[in-house]
């Protein structure tokens, strides 16, 4: 057993426990709590239709990849690992597209080869930012999001460059 | 979003039209849109379990002394809505939920943190400073153990799979605190 699949019976069962000592009517509040969660999913289902028709058909009609054949020369100059920058790319849009591509990378490289522990550090820190931005916003109908996505991609720069260097003196 | 949208889609059919397989639009409709169905569902059950949840936590007020120890840390950072105890909560859940990183439900308390903060926020098309701030953190991922990288890693024959547990915590943490510095500093320009 892992420690954390504790986390949720006893945050589950704190919770519950908790409420029926201080006299919540525990069933009737979540069954109404409840009823207000498959609202709020129907709500955004048109947002993730269109997030992901834009992001699948950016990825799989070659826009990405061209991307990528573009920028290898650039960033090799520096010492950057190319293989990575397809997972670079691929991470901010979609979570299940750059688990494609980390194993790939994974089955190609090895896990404990340089650049699979640099893919795998990467796509722990690294969070899909537009998918992210639609639901949530969209959730709520906020159309202007103000810096949200800058700074997501700013973070998202960050994270690369802690990355490289975490790995190149911790490895 | 406008533009992000836009430039995906145009990029898209670009070069899907230039390489000579236009077809790929139509597999993707027929496809791929199909999976948000999927997602919608799966999702469904957790959201309406977390927020049904959520109530019984803001009706017993179990995150009440939680909020208090938490007080200065969500006035520095979600400073407007310091004031609404069930925004405050819904937060706190949301940034947990990230950190341990249980999927969905971190994505369904999230959508709850966000009505929360609409349902106080002054301009309802545009995001208030807490809700980009709390985007913004969930953005960087807080995420304390990669499970599903680890996973992958054992899948894949790492000889130590947990490795790089260490190292992505350095790397998430350093670029949550970017992040978080840039979020504040563009929220005083007033954007």
């Amino acid at each position: 057993m892992n420690l954390s699949d504790l986390i949720l019976p006893v945050l589950i069962g704190g919770i519950l426990f908790y409420g029926m000592i201080n006299g919540v009517d525990i069933y009737a509040e979540f069954v109404e709590g409840a009823f207000d969660g498959v609202k709020s999913a129907v709500k955004i289902l048109p947002y993730i239709i269109a997030i992901i028709f834009a992001i699948n058909l950016f990825i799989q009609s070659g826009a990405e990849n061209f991307i990528v054949r573009i920028l290898t020369p650039i960033t090799s100059l520096v010492g950057f690992p190319p293989e990575l920058l397809s997972l670079i790319i691929v991470k901010p849009l979609s979570g299940g597209g750059s688990y494609g591509v980390i194993k790939t990378i994974l089955d190609n490289y090895g896990a404990d080869s340089y650049i699979g522990r640099c893919a795998s550090v990467l796509m722990g820190s690294a969070e899909t930012i537009f998918y992210t931005a639609a639901v949530y916003f969209g959730a709520v109908g906020i159309s202007n999001a103000r810096y949200t996505i800058k700074v997501g991609l700013i973070s998202h720069v960050a994270s690369i460059i802690a990355t490289l260097v975490v790995c190149k003196y911790m490895f | 979003m406008k533009k992000v949208w836009f430039g995906l889609i145009g990029l898209g059919i670009i070069f899907s039209v230039f390489t000579g397989r236009p077809e790929i639009v139509s597999n993707v409709i027929l496809y791929d849109i199909q999976k948000s169905v999927d997602l919608i569902l799966s999702l469904i059950s957790v959201m309406a379990f977390w927020t049904g949840l959520m109530r019984i936590v803001e009706k017993s007020g179990i995150l009440n002394k939680l909020s208090i120890v938490l007080k200065p840390l969500i006035g520095m950072l979600f400073k407007d809505i310091q004031y609404s105890t069930a925004a405050v909560n819904a937060v706190i859940m949301c940034i947990a939920a990230n950190m341990f990183g249980i999927g969905n439900s971190a994505t369904a308390l999230g959508i709850r943190a966000m009505e929360e903060m609409q349902y106080i926020n002054k301009n309802k098309n545009t995001a208030s400073n807490s809700m980009c701030m709390l985007l913004i953190i969930n953005m960087s991922s807080i995420q304390l153990l990669p499970l599903s990288v680890i996973k992958l890693r054992a899948d894949a024959g790492s000889l130590n799979p947990t490795d790089i547990i260490v190292p992505t915590i350095v790397a998430t943490a350093f670029s949550t605190i970017i992040a978080i510095l840039f979020a504040k500093y563009y929220e005083r320009k007033k954007i």
